[in-house]
């Protein structure tokens, strides 16, 4: 695998760990209930959204390129 | 002598050599981490009700180290794009950043979160003594809440000397608010922000504690695993944060100008070892910091 590849692959592995924080926060500012949690669930799911796009647009990138073939 | 197959690939494998070097390599770092993840994990399982430290790192430190690896991930495969499309500029900026990126990591890590552990201090208290101690522990309200018993009263070593002088017979600690409030329900779960060690002082007889440390690998399990990993993590980090800083020196430079595609492949082979490692710390950050 290419590092072209192997970064796909870690965008992935980086979105799914910001989904996850996201709903990390939401379970505890269900259990707790401090303005905090919100915030970081909204800064968490805002940043999953931002790398899949990332990802996207990065796979389109170098395709155009032809630095994926 | 030329060595052979640097830049264009051998016949049997299909690829040139680094390329295979990287991966093999790679593997071999996959077990080295397995092994050490398996071994916090099952030792995470074996701990009883309320003896797994929890909540003690500083999770906003940690995500931002997390976004910091992230984003020299980002810029080290751009840095290798560039070079691609034969932009040398462009390439110097990019892993000028990820050089910077890797330094803050490690600037973080050695000068904030570590030492922030040394100067903690946790007291593991007897099971019959654990009702003379209930005023810090707070137990009879986590039982009405059906939450694991506080054992560890933890805080700011007032009398450090007391660690080592058995004449001492007792420790002086500046309460976290944990303990210094034990029955409020705001403290029932970790905080995301940290909160500082409170003024309330709490003298706790050594005949009572089980075992007391400050927070070093001695301290516990968790602490043994959180150094080791975080530090062959942080070992790793340095490695990469040396190696893209020999891509900087003007002997990669006249490579470049000589063959520039034997550059684009040293650098794509190192952003490899980089991406591996930042992947290290996406398991890393759940494991030790949120769970």
């Amino acid at each position: 695998m290419s590092i072209k590849g192997f970064h796909i692959v870690f965008i992935v592995f980086s979105t799914l760990l910001a989904l996850g924080i996201g709903c990390y926060c939401v379970w505890i500012d269900l259990t707790v209930g401090e303005p905090v949690y919100r915030t970081g669930a909204i800064v968490s799911f805002v940043c999953a959204v931002g790398l899949i796009i990332y990802g996207v647009l990065f796979y389109r990138k170098m395709k155009r390129l032809r630095l994926i073939t | 002598m030329e060595i052979p197959y640097t830049v264009s690939a051998r016949r049997d494998t299909g690829l040139w050599n680094a390329k295979i070097g990287i991966w093999l390599f790679l593997a071999s770092e996959v077990m080295l981490f397995g092994g050490l993840f398996s071994a916090y994990i099952f030792l995470r399982l074996d701990a009883g009700p309320g003896e797994w430290p929890h909540g003690l790192l500083n999770v906003p430190v940690g995500t931002m180290n997390t976004a910091i690896l992230i984003a020299s991930s980002v810029t080290v495969v751009l840095a290798w794009a560039a070079l691609k499309m034969r932009d040398l500029t462009r390439y110097k900026i990019y892993m000028t950043l990820t050089i910077l990126c890797g330094v803050t990591f490690l600037v973080v890590k050695l000068s904030y979160e570590w030492p922030q552990k040394f100067e903690h201090f946790g007291a593991f208290i007897k099971e019959d003594a654990l009702g003379k101690y209930e005023q810090y522990l707070g137990n009879r309200h986590l039982l009405e809440k059906g939450l694991a018993p506080r054992k560890e009263i933890t805080g700011h070593l007032h009398n450090k000397e007391a660690l080592n002088d058995p004449n001492i017979k007792e420790y002086e600690i500046a309460l976290d608010p944990v303990n210094a409030d034990p029955t409020n329900p705001a403290m029932d779960r970790p905080h995301f922000w940290p909160l500082p060690a409170t003024d309330k002082i709490a003298t706790i007889e050594k005949e009572d504690v089980q075992y007391a440390n400050m927070f070093l690998p001695k301290h516990s399990a968790y602490f043994a695993s959180y150094f080791t990993i975080t530090g062959l993590h942080g070992a790793h980090v340095l490695g990469g944060v040396l190696v893209f800083c020999y891509m900087m020196v003007p002997a990669s430079f006249r490579l470049y100008r000589h063959n520039p595609e034997h550059l684009a492949n040293r650098v794509e082979v190192a952003g490899l070892f980089w991406h591996f490692v930042d992947l290290v710390w996406i398991f890393v950050f759940p494991l030790f910091y949120l769970l």
